[in-house]
């Protein structure tokens, strides 16, 4: 066991864990967060996705000790219900989830792409989303949601 | 109105428990202690009879609903309160829904089968009741009123004189210091469809924003104070057993609290998951070596030998033998499916707090009670002392983990007496769950002179074990077996012939038969001479249902056998399908898919084929799911890559029609899901085993399509058949799209594929294999 001070969602908390504990466990298990979850633990699917510093990480395979002193935002640091983020907004727009368990990794892989890539095509939207899994099959409107966020955001000079 | 963190399972709960006081707790007992739970459970305390069991109307107006018929991603929650707001007249943020809670909800059996809208859409169940409860309270209006109930109409949750909108009655002052302590009413009308306002409009699901934010509460966030974490030990071979635990081999692991072992199950349980994994992962279990499985190169051919075999006809007209001596050609052709799983997103997680004599099982499940019951065999607890909670998991598409995961918490809670979350791991998940029917069919046809079907001969095996466990079968998932209980295993049984009536739920007999038994005809189709024989054998893996449970298998081969037929004669597929079909409402999903679709009329294959190059075609496919359930046809567009064999569909043109419809923009939800999860499950899904053990246990080695691929467009033309049965829709388009794919083949290529998935590899063959 160690101390591991981490910033989440903007705000510092300090855990007491192995630091070997993989990201996921800490946020769900010691910070009871709902939005990363545990698909496979293998980093193959995408469920456990949060933002590290920007960029979409594995948190079932990223050991917590690793993390350091990066931002880490999962869905509930991106907007809320009642003021959700653009991009969580072009999901509820677009009706774009079933069961719902595959979000993190489908809306937060999106976010990280568009904000390195603000002028992505579809070609490399679909080449971004090919690593992560909806087993419900939402397709045809996770990618309009996303497609919808990629034009509001560089219509809204992108800033989001 | 949406789900939010505050109305979550704890909220429901206190807020029901204020909610149904001015009705007092003795409606909801069941008296009589029925002998058998109606889907032969044990007894649930909640009287599916009463009113009350279903909708309570507090104080405040607003509505409670229970339902039996729970969420699993396919918007069934936003339904049913689209029904209770609209036959109750109150806006759907006026209506709280309870579901699935062995406590709380009446018994409905399984959330499956695409049954929840007939069970509880057309005049049963939650429909009745909700039209049961509108016509009390019109009832006590019109004594508060004194004026006739007539004269009465229920609007925006008041009473009122149609003639005079000042004499009105709010349903919390009408409800005030009385009961609606009544039965439901075997009378009371359903609203008529023209006076729908919120059901059969598309309103945005209510768990959407919950979800999209990460505060919705699935099974695997619920935190019971004192919780421990588990994680599962399984066999390291198909058939293995214990044959010793060394317990001192994680003494050294940081915080593990318990070694669980009952027979051959092993498990493990920590303070916190990760010391559980680590656990798991370093105990010493010496296992037996299990029993050496079938080669899978050959596996069909061994089917085809198995006894015991339990044989069934769905339909026999006892003259296909000599319609097909008769024939002027006969046709042949022999369709392979192989075992494919559920392979939720979500590894399976369940959460038990077994302590004092009892217990609480919150469980993704689709079948509350039956869960509850299995729960109180494997603990020795009578079931009255169980309580099942439905906590959302990930989407199951029949019987994934869920069930077995339950059993698991259960189990090590017990053992640990505390409580305790099991999360299973993706290799626990993936090698162990009930897979979907591998099968393989064999197809004899007759045709008269002028291209007419004169017979069909269908002839099936599939492997089976376990399944569902129903009240009393635990052994019929891993954890139960390895507990020491059986599984359901296959029995020699003879076919006789069918007797009361043509059941075509697992759509063993093509669209195209006449399906007549006894006196009676059910099919949707014109060919009288017919045989539809399946046998079912011993599996050496746990069988379920997965989504299209043998419908899918059959309905593949059915739709393509049909295209090769109408390719025999060189007739136009739709315009072939046409004339042997006889349902009109069959008839006009395919003539609505075609239309929509562009259809060019004309033989498959293409004019002008060519060996080399991007291929394109089309291809069709029908069905009437389950015989009864839903009408869908399905026009898919591809391109076939030559070279390599790749498939790329580029659209998929849908007909549905499943009578009224609820919430059309769930429907399209679903067929767009159903078609592409088709479409990974005809293009790259296969279970797979060495000799001892399964060997698709990941996302590496089980290959779904990603979110990102070349994402085909998809078209659905809905027909709203309003004074129809509601029907089912989240098993419709999935059952057609290997099909519709396989036929599109053969169109651009002269092709035919008779085997799933269709792997670059095997298309490359077929196509290899053309005489071109």
């Amino acid at each position: 066991m160690s101390t591991i001070a981490l910033t989440i969602n903007g705000r510092r908390h300090t855990v007491d864990v192995d630091p070997a504990t993989p990201l996921l466990y800490v946020l769900a298990d010691e910070l009871a967060l709902r939005g990363p979850k545990f698909g496979c633990g293998l980093g193959q699917c995408g469920s456990c996705t949060v933002l590290h510093g920007g960029r979409a990480i594995r948190s079932c395979v990223t050991a917590v000790g690793t993390v350091g002193n990066a931002d880490i935002t999962t869905l509930e640091g991106l907007g809320s219900i009642e003021k959700p983020h653009p991009i969580q907004q072009a999901f509820i727009d677009e009706q774009a989830a079933q069961c719902g368990f595959c979000l993190s990794g489908v809306i937060l892989t999106a976010k990280a792409f568009l904000d390195q890539n603000p002028n992505a095509t579809d070609a490399q939207i679909q080449q971004a989303m090919s690593t992560v899994l909806c087993r419900c099959f939402g397709n045809v409107r996770m990618l309009r949601a996303v497609r919808k966020y990629a034009d509001g955001r560089r219509a809204g000079g992108g800033r989001e | 109105m949406a789900i939010t963190p505050d109305v979550t399972r704890r909220a429901f709960l206190k807020g029901s428990g204020a909610l149904i006081v001015s009705f007092g707790a003795a409606p909801f007992v069941s008296a009589s202690a029925l002998a058998q739970g109606p889907f032969d459970t044990r007894p649930s305390q909640i009287d599916p009879k009463r009113l009350d069991s279903w909708i309570a109307v507090a104080a405040d107006g607003t509505i409670t609903a229970r339902t039996g018929k729970c969420e699993l991603g396919q918007g069934i929650y936003t339904a049913q309160i689209q029904l209770v707001a609209e036959e109750l007249s109150v806006p759907i943020d006026r209506v709280r829904l309870i579901q699935c809670d062995t406590a709380l909800a009446p018994d409905q059996g399984t959330t499956s089968g695409s049954q929840s809208t007939p069970v509880n859409f057309n005049d049963r169940n939650l429909a009745l009741a909700a039209a049961t409860a509108r016509e009390a309270l019109v009832r006590l209006a019109s004594e508060r009123l004194g004026v006739p109930v007539d004269q009465l109409v229920a609007v925006d949750g008041t009473v009122r004189v149609k003639s005079d909108a000042s004499q009105v009655v709010k349903y919390g002052e009408l409800i005030e210091g009385k009961t609606l302590n009544i039965p439901l009413s075997t009378t009371a009308k359903r609203k008529p469809h023209r006076e729908w306002t919120v059901l059969g409009t598309s309103v945005p699901r209510l768990d959407i924003a919950a979800m999209v934010t990460g505060q919705f509460e699935f099974v695997h966030n619920v935190r019971v104070p004192g919780m421990l974490h588990g994680r599962m030990v399984r066999p390291t071979a198909v058939g293995a057993t214990v044959a010793a635990v060394d317990e001192a081999s994680v003494k050294d692991v940081p915080g593990v609290v318990r070694v669980v072992v009952k027979k051959d199950l092993v498990g493990v349980v920590a303070e916190k998951q990760w010391q559980a994994i680590e656990a798991a992962s370093k105990l010493k279990v010496t296992w037996t070596p299990g029993i050496p499985l079938p080669d899978q190169r050959t596996f069909y051919d061994h089917l085809r030998t198995q006894k015991p075999s339990r044989d069934a006809f769905v339909v026999n007209s006892n003259d296909v033998d000599a319609a097909l001596a008769n024939a002027a050609t006969v046709l042949k052709a022999t369709y392979l499916h192989p075992y494919q799983m559920h392979g939720s997103i979500g590894a399976s997680c369940a959460v038990a707090d077994v302590r004092d004599g009892k217990a609480t099982i919150w469980s993704p499940t689709q079948s509350a009670y039956p869960v509850r019951n299995g729960v109180a065999l494997l603990l020795g607890l009578p079931p009255e002392r169980v309580q099942v909670i439905f906590t959302r998991g990930a989407g199951c598409y029949g019987i994934n983990g869920a069930d077995t995961v339950s059993y698991d918490a259960a189990l090590l809670s017990q053992a640990a007496g505390r409580p305790v979350r099991v999360q299973l791991s993706r290799q626990d998940e993936m090698a162990w769950e009930n897979y979907g029917f591998a099968y393989v069919i064999d197809q004899r046809v007759g045709l008269a002179a002028d291209g007419t079907i004169v017979a069909w001969d269908h002839e099936a095996w599939l492997p089976s074990m376990g399944g569902r466990p129903g009240s009393d079968r635990p052994g019929n998932v891993i954890t139960g077996a390895l507990a020491g209980y059986d599984p359901n295993v296959v029995e020699a049984r003879a076919a006789t012939i069918p007797t009361g009536g043509f059941n075509n739920g697992s759509n063993a007999a093509p669209s195209y038969v006449t399906g007549c038994v006894g006196n009676r005809c059910g099919g949707t189709g014109k060919v009288k001479s017919e045989r539809i024989l399946t046998h079912t054998v011993r599996s050496p893996f746990f069988t379920g249902p997965l989504r299209s449970p043998s419908r899918l298998q059959n309905t593949f081969a059915h739709e393509c056998f049909m295209d090769e037929l109408a390719a025999h004669v060189k007739a136009d597929p739709v315009a072939y399908r046409l004339r042997h079909l006889s349902d009109p409402r069959i008839l006009e999903v395919v003539r609505a898919a075609a239309k929509s679709a562009g259809w060019d009329a004309r033989p498959s294959p293409r004019p002008g084929l060519s060996r080399t190059g991007i291929a394109r075609g089309r291809g069709i496919a029908c069905v009437l799911y389950e015989g009864d359930n839903g009408y869908c046809a399905m026009v898919a567009d591809v391109d076939v890559d030559q070279a390599t064999g790749h498939i790329r569909v580029r659209r998929f043109v849908i007909g549905h029609d499943c009578g009224p419809m609820s919430n059309p923009g769930g429907v399209r939800n679903q067929l767009e899901g159903g078609a592409l999860q088709g479409l990974s499950r005809a293009l790259g899904e296969e279970v797979t085993w060495d000799d001892r053990r399964v060997t698709s246990i990941d996302w590496r080695t089980y290959r779904s399509l990603p979110v990102g691929f070349d994402v085909p467009t998809i078209e659905c033309t809905l027909i709203d058949r309003v004074d129809g049965e509601a029907m089912g829709a989240g098993e419709t388009s999935i059952t057609l799209t290997a099909a519709a794919l396989g036929n599109a083949v053969f169109d651009a290529t002269g092709a035919r594929l008779r085997e799933v998935p269709f792997t670059p590899e095997r298309v490359k063959r077929a196509l290899d294999a053309r005489k071109l």
